[in-house]
C-alpha cells in the first residue's frame, strides 16, 4: 500500500522527522488560504499522485505571490499528469499540496528497507540526492553506503554519526542528522514499513535538515494494525480491477496482453503468464484464486477478468491439491453459466477426480476445451485467441 | 533416509483446534505421520479427534517427545508461535501461515540466532517425506517415494514439478516447501546441503521465482560444492517490476531479482534450466540418468 506525500509527511512531522510546512488543498481558493497561513513565500506547489517524476511532467513549480499560488493550482488540480512511472494514460490531479520553499544549499538520499540477505533493517545512504538511485546504483556504487540494524537495539546514535559521515556532514548538523534519522528509523518500525525514501533530505542554507519528499510503502500484511494508515489507502490512485480483486481476497495484477488467466498458487499462476509467453501468447493478468477455488471464487474471478476489454480467451489452470478436480470443474461451469462467457475458455485441471472433474467440463454443454497438462493448455489458449482475432 | 522428516519424527500441531489446523492434522495422519498432539492455549487437557491437546509448546513436548511441529495460528499471533516452539526446543518448526508481518519475522529471525531449531516457512505448503510424514498441506497422493530431493518457493508450482517426476516414474526423497516470504526460515542453499549429504538423494530439482537472491546463492552452492546433478525453474520471466507477484516476497525491485537474471546465472552454475514450467522433470532428465 502506498500514500500521498502530504500524507506521508504528516507521519514523518509526528515522529520528529523535519519536513517543511506545508498543507494539503483540493481547490485553489483552499491552495491559495493556506498559503497565505504558511507565512511569507515563496511557496511550492506539488501534485498528489502515486508516481515518482512528477517535476519533469510540470507536477511542481514554484509560486512567488498568493495569486500565483492560486493559479498554478487551478492549471494542476484537474490536469492529466504522464511521469515515466504512470504509464501513458497518467494520472488525474485532485489534491496539491501548498508548502514553504527552502534554501537548498545540498541534496542528501536516505532510505530504508528490509534487507533480505541479512532479515534486518538496512539504511541505505548516499550524496547523490534528488537522481533515481538505480541510476546512483548502476554508475557510481561507491556513493551509497549501508547501515544495517539490530532489530533489539534500534538505531543508534553511533550509527547515526557514521551515516552523517559518509554523508559529508560535519559541525551541527551530524546531531541533526542522527535526530532525523533515529525518526525515520522509529517511523519505519512503528507503521509497519517495507520501504520509506527520502529523495531528496536536504541541507539548507541556514544550515538545516529538511526531508523535502517521502516515499512510504506498507506492509500489507501487518496493516491489520494499522488501520489509520490504511484508512489513508486512496483507491483511486489503484487501478479498479485490482481493488475489486483485493476485496475478494483474490491476488491479481493487470497486465497488458489479451490471455486472462485463472490459476491457484502465486508460484503457478506466474508460471502460467510465462508459458502463455512461451508459446507466443500473452497474457492479461495474474490472477492467484488461492486454496479453495469455490464456485463463487471463481465467478467474481472470471468477472474481474472479463472486465478487461482487452481479453479475448481465457486460461484455468488449476492443481487440485486439497480441493477436489470435479468440485473445481462444477466450479468452472457455473461460473461460466453465470457470467455467460463468450470468448474461448481452455481448462486444465489436475489432481484427484481428474477424470470426473473432465466428464463433467464435457458435459456441460459449454464451449469449454478441456487440456492435458500445462504445455496443451497453454497451446491450446494461445491457438484460440489467434483464431479468435483473425 | 531423506532429509528433515522420516517415518520416526513426532509431530505436533500448533493451532489444532482451529479448521484449518484440525483438517491437516487429520490428512498427516491419515497419510502415516506420527501425529502426536497439539496445542491451543486454553483448551489444554481436551483431546479433539484423538489428538491430545496441550497449552504449551512446552507441554506438548514433554509429553509427547514430539521433535517436530506445524504451526497454522492466524498471522497476527504466529511469529509468538514460532519462537515458542524455538523455546520448547523443537528440532524443526514449519510455519504454513501466510500473511506474517515482515517485521514480526524480523524479530523472530533475530531470536533464533544460536538456538538450535530450525524453521521452514513461514507461507509455504510444509515438507513431505513420501510414504513416511507429511507436514503440511499438500496432497499425499501425487507424491511416490524415491530418490528425487525438491525443493521450492511456492506451493502448487511444487506439485506440478512433483506430478511430472512421479508421471515418470521418479519418486522423491524429501519436498521441500522454503515458502514465499521475504524474511523467512531456511533458504535454497539449506536445502540444497541437506540433499547433498543425504545418501539417498540422487539428484535435485529446485523451483525459484522472482525477487531476492536465494536462487542465486543457491546456484553457487552447487557450483562450488554439489556432487548431485540439479535442475531448476525459475517462475516469473512475464512479470512486470514493481508488482507484488501474489507472494510478498516475489518482487521485481530496483531492476534487481528478474527471472532472467537468475536463469543466466544458475545456467552458468552447471543447472540444467528448464525454459517451460511443463518441462522441470525432463531438464533434470537431460544431466540424470535414474
Amino acid at each position: 500500500m502506498n500514500i500521498h506525500e502530504y500524507q506521508a509527511k504528516a507521519i514523518l512531522r509526528k515522529f520528529g522527522v523535519p519536513v517543511p510546512d506545508g498543507h494539503v488543498a483540493y481547490n485553489s481558493a483552499g491552495a491559495r488560504e493556506w498559503a497565505k497561513r504558511l507565512g511569507e513565500g515563496p511557496w511550492v506547489i506539488k501534485a498528489q499522485i502515486h508516481a515518482g517524476g512528477r517535476g519533469k511532467g510540470g507536477g511542481v513549480k514554484l509560486a512567488r505571490t498568493r495569486d500565483e499560488v492560486r493559479d498554478i493550482s487551478r492549471e494542476m488540480l484537474g490536469m492529466v499528469l504522464r511521469t515515466h512511472q504512470t504509464g501513458a494514460e497518467g494520472k488525474l490531479v485532485t489534491r496539491v499540496l501548498v508548502e514553504n520553499g527552502c534554501n537548498i544549499a545540498n541534496e542528501l538520499y536516505v532510505s530504508l528497507l528490509v534487507d533480505r540477505a541479512t532479515s534486518k533493517v538496512t539504511v541505505m545512504a548516499s550524496t547523490e540526492g534528488g537522481m533515481d538511485i538505480e541510476e546512483v546504483a548502476a554508475k557510481t556504487p561507491e556513493k551509497i553506503f549501508f547501515e544495517t540494524i539490530d532489530p533489539l537495539v534500534g538505531l543508534t546514535a553511533f550509527q547515526g554519526r557514521k551515516i552523517a559521515s559518509n554523508l559529508g556532514l560535519t559541525g551541527k548538523l551530524v546531531n541533526k542528522a542522527v535526530s532525523a534519522l533515529q525518526g525515520l528509523y522509529t517511523t519505519f518500525v512503528t507503521c509497519d514499513c517495507s520501504l520509506l525514501e527520502i529523495n531528496p533530505l536536504v541541507v539548507t542554507a541556514e544550515d538545516n535538515l529538511l526531508a523535502l519528499d517521502a516515499k512510504f510503502g506498507f506492509d500489507d500484511n501487518a496493516m491489520f494494525r494499522h488501520l489509520q494508515i490504511s484508512d489513508m489507502r486512496d483507491y483511486d490512485e489503484e487501478d479498479p480491477k485490482e481493488v475489486e480483486a483485493s476485496q475478494h481476497e483474490l491476488s491479481y495484477i493487470s497486465l497488458t496482453g489479451n490471455i486472462g488467466c485463472l490459476v491457484n498458487g502465486a508460484g503457478l499462476a506466474m508460471a502460467t503468464m510465462d508459458i502463455i509467453k512461451h508459446y507466443s501468447g500473452d497474457p492479461a493478468n495474474f490472477l492467484d484464486v488461492g486454496g479453495g477455488a469455490t464456485i463463487e471464487r471463481v465467478t467474481e474471478a472470471f468477472k474481474i477478468i472479463l472486465s478487461d476489454k482487452n481479453v479475448k480467451g481465457i486460461l484455468v489452470n488449476i492443481f487440485g491439491g486439497i480441493m477436489k478436480c470435479d468440485i473445481i470443474a462444477t466450479g468452472v461451469v457455473a461460473a461460466a453459466r453465470q457470467v455467460s462467457l463468450s470468448v474461448p475458455l481452455v481448462v486444465r485441471l489436475e489432481g484427484t477426480n481428474v477424470e470426473r472433474g473432465k466428464q463433467i467440463l464435457a458435459e456441460s454443454g459449454l464451449d469449454i476445451v478441456a487440456a492435458d497438462g500445462m504445455a496443451d493448455a497453454a497451446q491450446k489458449i494461445v491457438q484460440a485467441v489467434k483464431g479468435a482475432t483473425k | 533416509m531423506s532429509i528433515l522428516v522420516n517415518k520416526n519424527t513426532k509431530v505436533i500441531t500448533q493451532g489444532i483446534t482451529g479448521a484449518t489446523g484440525l483438517f491437516h492434522a487429520q490428512g498427516a495422519r491419515e497419510y502415516g505421520t506420527q501425529m502426536v498432539g497439539g496445542v491451543t492455549p486454553g483448551k489444554g487437557g481436551t483431546i479433539i479427534d484423538g489428538f491430545p491437546v496441550f497449552d504449551t509448546v512446552k507441554e506438548a513436548v514433554e509429553r509427547t517427545g514430539a521433535t517436530a511441529s506445524v504451526i497454522y495460528v492466524p498471522p497476527p499471533f504466529a511469529a509468538d508461535s514460532i519462537m515458542e516452539a524455538v523455546d520448547a526446543g523443537i528440532e524443526m518448526v514449519c510455519c504454513i501461515t501466510e500473511g506474517i508481518p515482515v517485521l514480526d519475522m524480523v524479530k523472530v529471525k533475530q531470536y533464533m540466532i544460536g538456538k538450535k531449531t530450525r524453521l521452514v516457512g513461514p507461507n509455504c505448503p510444509g515438507v513431505i517425506t513420501p510414504g513416511e510424514c507429511k507436514i503440511g498441506i499438500m496432497p499425499g497422493y501425487i507424491h511416490k517415494p524415491g530418490r528425487i530431493g525438491v525443493v521450492s518457493r511456492s506451493g502448487t508450482l511444487t506439485y506440478e514439478a512433483v506430478w511430472q517426476l512421479t508421471c515418470l516414474g521418479l519418486g522423491q526423497s524429501t519436498c521441500v516447501g522454503i515458502g514465499g516470504d521475504p524474511v523467512n526460515g531456511t533458504n535454497h542453499l539449506d536445502v540444497l546441503r541437506l540433499f547433498e549429504e543425504d545418501p539417498e538423494t540422487d539428484a535435485v530439482i529446485m523451483i525459484g521465482e522472482i525477487g531476492g537472491t536465494s536462487e542465486e546463492e543457491g546456484a553457487y552452492f552447487v557450483k562450488e560444492n554439489m556432487t548431485k546433478p540439479v535442475a531448476a525453474y525459475i517462475a516469473g520471466v512475464t512479470a512486470p517490476p514493481g508488482k507484488r507477484m501474489g507472494h510478498a516476497g516475489a518482487i521485481i525491485s530496483g531492476g534487481k531479482g528478474t527471472a532472467t537474471e537468475k536463469v543466466a546465472i544458475l545456467r552458468d552454475c552447471g543447472i540444467s534450466v528448464a525454459d517451460s514450467p511443463a518441462e522441470m522433470a525432463q531438464a533434470l532428465l537431460k544431466i540424470f540418468k535414474p
